[in-house]
């Protein structure tokens, strides 16, 4: 059986559900920011397939891959700066005790 | 055949490594996973031919993002063993399942336009076209820019040590 669009997208789908998923249920800020690369990953994974199966001389799904993937590293960059100062100040990353903006 | 047998073992690795970064108790070793899945999705890149991409994925992913992931981990490191799962266990795996489920039902039943060409390969000389030419993406490359200077900036500012 050959490979088609529909089973890069599925398995695009796949990986955003479990980050999603992770994101919803981890504890330590880490392991989510980790979560959420998954999902942008499968969000790539879904571009990419787009733009080979659909517009295959237009480049245009591998462009926007290469801005989520900027979009990504400036995210890690930062989400990992603000977890390591409240890690500085709180000695902890656990995201229920860290609830110091909840009315 | 040789196109499917590539895609069907990256698949399996992703969705098992992409498991373990959710499911393990060690957070080192669901990051060392989680680097394992970054080379497969670069192996479905190829797969795809995006040569470019993959290239590009091993070294920001593989290469940089997983890296300041180890790094927030061992300067956290008291706090290494165990990532303990919230109450919102059920509902989150029950919106999972149905949003699953929904994408898979509208991919599946979606008239797809594929197009007959063949895709573009080598897809480098084409992407800086497309971005840096005529008609292209020449604004967002720029705002790109200004956004990673901002968001190095920023990650400058929030980490560094107060003097007392």
């Amino acid at each position: 059986m050959t490979i088609g669009l529909e089973h890069y997208l599925v398995l695009s789908a796949v990986l955003f559900c479990i980050g999603l998923f992770g994101a919803l249920t981890r504890r330590n800020a880490v392991i989510i920011l980790m979560c959420i690369e998954l999902m942008l990953n499968g969000v790539n994974i879904a571009l990419v397939a787009f733009s080979s199966y659909i517009v295959p001389q237009l480049l245009t799904g591998q462009v926007f891959a290469i801005f989520v993937m900027v979009v990504a590293a400036a995210e890690v960059a930062v989400g990992l700066a603000i977890i390591l100062a409240i890690f500085r100040g709180l000695s902890d990353i656990d995201v229920n005790n860290i609830n110091l903006l909840k009315w | 055949m040789g196109l499917a047998a590539a895609f069907w073992i990256m698949a399996v690795v992703i969705i098992a490594a992409a498991l373990a970064v959710v499911f393990l108790r060690n957070v080192f070793r669901a990051a060392l996973s989680l680097i394992v899945c970054f080379i497969a999705v670069a192996g479905i890149y190829l797969t795809l031919s995006a040569d470019f991409l993959a290239a590009v994925q091993i070294l920001v992913y593989v290469g940089a993002i997983s890296v300041l992931i180890i790094l927030a981990i061992m300067m956290t490191r008291n706090y290494q063993q165990g990532s303990p799962a919230n109450r919102l266990r059920l509902p989150a795996l029950v919106v999972g399942a149905v949003l699953l489920g929904l994408l898979i039902y509208t991919v599946t039943a979606s008239p797809w336009n594929i197009s007959p060409e063949p895709p573009l390969t080598p897809t480098t000389n084409a992407l800086a076209a497309r971005l840096f030419g005529q008609q292209g993406f020449i604004l967002p490359v720029e705002i790109a820019a200004t956004l990673l200077l901002a968001a190095i900036l920023g990650a400058i500012v929030i980490a560094r040590e107060k003097e007392k």
